[in-house]
């Protein structure tokens, strides 16, 4: 697990109007101002909240004539995501581990 | 004979607070056993943690002020520390201790409390994080998880409770 890529990641999504670009984005590449169509915020407002996205490695951008596109990079959120799978595991495991124990202690 | 599978339901774990994330988990023993097994070392290192790590406990004190610190250790030799302090100690309903897991940033604040009914035991774990970025992460999971098939537990561990 890498913890400054956690950091990072969690620093990024924790805006919601961020979270909401970024779920566009799973749906498939967007220009910006498509992105920011949905928001009652400025365009120069959008391109903060994409630069943050973009250094945390969670989109990639290009320019296409005039267009300016976006695309989601899913790595850095699989690492969330494989972190919370574990957190889960851990518990599980622990409690069926607690279950096996507190049975042995009840026979004795 | 087969041996029978673990009818053992999975822990519930739920955000009903942004900065919080929720465990419960219910046991077949009574509360003074299930109590017992979180804060007597020698049973804790019995349980706590994946089956393939081996822990060790560095210092478990278990009163108000009391320090703990404990390790996993990985099959590759690779070490998770964790430590802390006990804040509140009452037997057998209630347990609020610190957490830090070394290497990550911010330190959570966990409560358990023990509830007992017909024999058996339901632990609640409340985790409380400084910041909301700490737990944040979880809700993007959620979302990558429509991106990702595989991360089938993720719904469950994501479920809110509004």
């Amino acid at each position: 697990m890498n913890s400054d890529t956690l950091s990072a990641t969690f620093q990024a999504v924790a805006d919601p109007t961020r979270r909401t670009i970024l779920a566009r984005l799973a749906q498939g590449e967007a220009t910006v101002q498509e992105l920011a169509e949905p928001f009652p915020i400025s365009q120069p407002a959008i391109s903060k909240h994409l630069k943050v996205l973009e250094k945390a490695g969670l989109i990639e951008r290009r320019r296409e004539a005039q267009r300016r596109w976006c695309r989601l990079q899913a790595k850095p959120l699989q690492e969330v995501a494989a972190w919370a799978t574990e957190f889960q595991q851990y518990w599980d495991e622990s409690f069926e581990r607690l279950d096996e124990l507190l049975k042995k202690e009840k026979g004795t | 004979m087969k041996a029978s599978q673990s009818t053992a339901k999975p822990a519930l774990i739920t955000t009903p607070k942004d900065t919080e994330i929720r465990i419960v988990r219910t046991f077949d023993a009574p509360r003074d056993a299930v109590f017992l097994a979180y804060t007597d070392p020698k049973l804790v290192a019995q349980w706590m943690g994946p089956r393939k790590y081996r822990m060790t406990i560095e210092q478990m004190d278990v009163r108000p002020g009391g320090q703990w610190h404990f390790t996993h250790i990985d099959t590759d030799g690779t070490k998770y520390g964790f430590h802390g302090e006990f804040r509140e100690v009452v037997r057998p309903e209630r347990i609020v201790q610190t957490w830090n897991f070394e290497g990550m940033p911010g330190e959570s604040l966990q409560t358990a409390l023990f509830q007992e009914q017909n024999g058996r035991t339901t632990v609640t774990s409340i985790v409380k994080f400084e910041r909301k970025e700490h737990r944040d992460g979880m809700l993007a999971s959620n979302m990558e998880s429509g991106l990702n098939e595989g991360y089938d537990r993720l719904d469950e561990l994501l479920r809110t409770t509004h």
